[in-house]
């Protein structure tokens, strides 16, 4: 069976998904309900924490989906790690998508700020996920020190320019011993296969399907490319050739010469 | 370079002038840029332009619906004190008005914010006029730490202060600071500003790169739509976004289109602006700075309001009070203007819903700000 596993525990489906910038909170459940994903990711920044009415934290089967609170917002190491220890302390999982986008504007990680914060919480206990640029060193330092994934970006936030990063993923991917989740620009269900028949472990999508006109039709979308990404990957894809192959050889002739 | 030396390289005249002539053809090419230039952005201000808002809105709400989503953040202003030194002719606090005076107190305060967090809100923009007696940085403080466990985030719009008062009020807990220059046409401004501290144009100017020092999150800047020409108003709150977003590339920068309102002193605006150019300078803006926020308050009417929504707005306020301590008790003092939404809350997040966007309460945590002692 093809098991996706993160830090000793198992998850089915590929695909993880984001919950901000949707229509409506029932889009958003709608989304995620329609995208089979076991893990759904917070900004601890749109939720009150500490208040169980908050109609995220309210509405989020547990039970069902793995709630991956994440940083996002902070600018730096101390903010992230204080946002991270403030979610544990209000009673979630002590897993953390990591996120620290110092530029508001294109909210690109920092990736020293990034490794900093990762490096503290492993150290407190944290399974981390960060979301890095698509840095084939950086992703071996995280790796080394502990961190559960890496979680380069495709293309900046919110592009849906697909995955633009192409090589330097395909060079986490083949040097990671960490899963390599492919996070951020995917906007289109085509854009996630690639990401998975390239070898990824699995896909985060938000914008696609929060400003789709139909999010929950979109997410089961994502869902298919994802599960079909991941079989041409593990049936193994043709190689591209350079060269046609002719069915009747032209060189044939040199063997009939004696 | 501050700012202030770069609208100085600017002739205000020519730069009027160079939007007057803009032509369909140069709104044209504007439009089919991938990055807006500034030459670009003066042709989408430009009467040229006016023909083309369908087009101009379409791509603005493109735009703004990649970056920020289908969400439109809730905020609401609480004024504390309506007392004031100045003698801004266009404002109902001018310190020559005949209006009851008062400045909250602490409990005062309180009660407002308690009403406030009662009806959802989390982001608050707090107020004041400018009173070096009566209304000064520690008073601020206070209220910041009394009200800072209701709210997720607290902006002000008061006086300008220095840089140290603003890294004070960055670790009592604020976050963002609102200042308008009103205008960028110095000599305007000084006639509309004949008294009164607010009448140094350049402290006023340079007032946002304090903040920025000062570590500020958020920066909001905006002209008094109304008091100056609205080709070079717009083209100036422009070119001060940018300069701000990349200067202070950690802060988020955001620009808000406030349109003159009847106010107690009756002044009249010496421009009017149609709401054909308020919506071409959202749009030009958002195409201009595709991240910044773009804000709406209640000075507009709910109709328009509803209408300007998909155009690029990102931030709106609901049932605003301009009186300080008007919320916890009606018909309180004076208020600063006359808002036109009066809808609540509910009703507008409602209006919101129904176009297909949700309305955030929360979009911010104090825990950013809160430094390891």
């Amino acid at each position: 069976m093809d098991e996706f596993i993160i830090a000793n525990r198992r998850f089915r489906s590929r695909l993880m998904v984001g919950t901000g910038k949707f229509s409506s909170n029932e889009a958003m459940l709608e989304a995620m309900e329609a995208s089979g994903s076991d893990i759904v990711t917070v900004a601890l920044r749109r939720v009150d924490i500490e208040n169980p009415q908050d109609y995220m934290l309210k509405h989020i089967n547990r039970d069902r989906f793995l709630l991956l609170p994440n940083t996002s917002g902070a600018r730096d190491a101390e903010e992230a790690v204080r946002l991270a220890r403030l979610a544990r302390a209000a009673g979630c999982e002590p897993w953390i998508k990591l996120e620290v986008t110092p530029d508001p504007y294109y909210l690109l990680p920092d990736p020293i700020e990034t490794y900093k914060a990762a490096q503290i919480l492993i150290k407190d206990g944290f399974t981390v996920l960060p979301y890095i640029n698509a840095d084939p060193i950086l992703a071996k330092h995280l790796q080394e020190i502990g961190c559960a994934t890496v979680m380069p970006l495709g293309a900046p936030i919110g592009t849906n320019k697909g995955v633009k990063t192409r090589d330097n993923i395909s060079i986490i991917i083949e040097q990671a011993r960490v899963p390599v989740v492919v996070d951020a620009g995917l906007g289109a269900p085509s854009h996630a296969a690639e990401a998975m028949e390239m070898g990824a472990d699995a896909v985060l999508v938000n914008t696609a399907l929060a400003v789709s006109p139909n999010p929950r039709m979109m997410a089961a979308a994502f869902k298919k490319g994802v599960e079909a990404g991941r079989e041409a990957f593990l049936a193994g894809l043709g190689k591209k050739r350079k060269l046609a192959e002719a069915s009747s050889p032209l060189t044939g002739f040199l063997r009939e010469i004696k | 370079m501050t700012f202030f030396e770069e609208i100085n390289q600017y002739d205000q005249k020519e730069v009027l002038e160079q939007i007057l002539a803009k032509k369909p053809s140069d709104v044209e090419n504007a439009l089919h840029s991938d990055r807006l230039s500034l030459d670009g952005f003066q042709a989408l201000i430009s009467p040229a332009a006016e023909g083309y808002l369908e087009p101009m809105a379409v791509r603005a709400h493109e735009i703004t619906k990649q970056r920020f989503g289908n969400n439109i953040l809730m905020y609401v202003p609480i004024y504390l004190s309506n007392e004031c030194t100045n003698g801004c002719v266009y404002c109902g606090f001018n310190a020559c008005n005949k209006i009851d005076r008062k400045t909250l107190t602490l409990d005062e305060i309180e009660e407002d914010a308690r009403t406030l967090n009662k009806n959802e809100f989390r982001h608050v923009l707090l107020l004041t006029g400018e009173d070096p007696n009566r209304i000064g940085n520690d008073y601020l403080v206070d209220a910041v730490k009394k009200i800072k466990h209701l709210f997720g985030s607290i902006s002000i719009e008061v006086y300008p202060m220095d840089t140290d008062g603003y890294k004070q009020m960055v670790e009592a807990g604020v976050d963002g600071l609102t200042i308008y220059q009103e205008t960028y046409d110095p000599e305007l401004y000084e006639k509309l500003h004949p008294f009164g501290q607010k009448r140094d144009y350049k402290w006023r100017l340079d007032t946002p790169e304090r903040g920025g020092e000062a570590g500020l999150r958020k920066i909001g800047i905006g002209a008094l739509l109304g008091l100056g020409n609205f080709y070079t108003e717009a083209f100036f709150t422009g070119l001060h976004a940018l300069y701000l977003a990349r200067r202070y590339w950690r802060t988020q920068v955001s620009v808000s289109f406030p349109r003159i309102r009847p106010a107690d002193g009756g002044f009249a605006p010496l421009y009017s602006v149609t709401d054909k150019q308020m919506v071409q300078g959202i749009c030009a803006t958002r195409l201009l700075i595709p991240d910044a926020g773009l804000v709406l308050s209640t000075r507009e009417s709910a109709q328009f309001r509803d209408n300007l929504i998909p155009l690029g707005i990102t931030q709106m306020s609901a049932g605003s009070c301009t009186a300080p301590g008007g919320y916890a008790h009606e018909d309180e003092s004076t208020g600063q203007f006359c808002i036109d939404d009066d809808r609540s809350p509910e009703e507008i997040s409602r209006i919101i819903r129904a176009k297909g966007y949700e309305a955030v309460w929360k979009d911010w945590d104090p825990a950013f700000l809160e430094r390891a002692s």
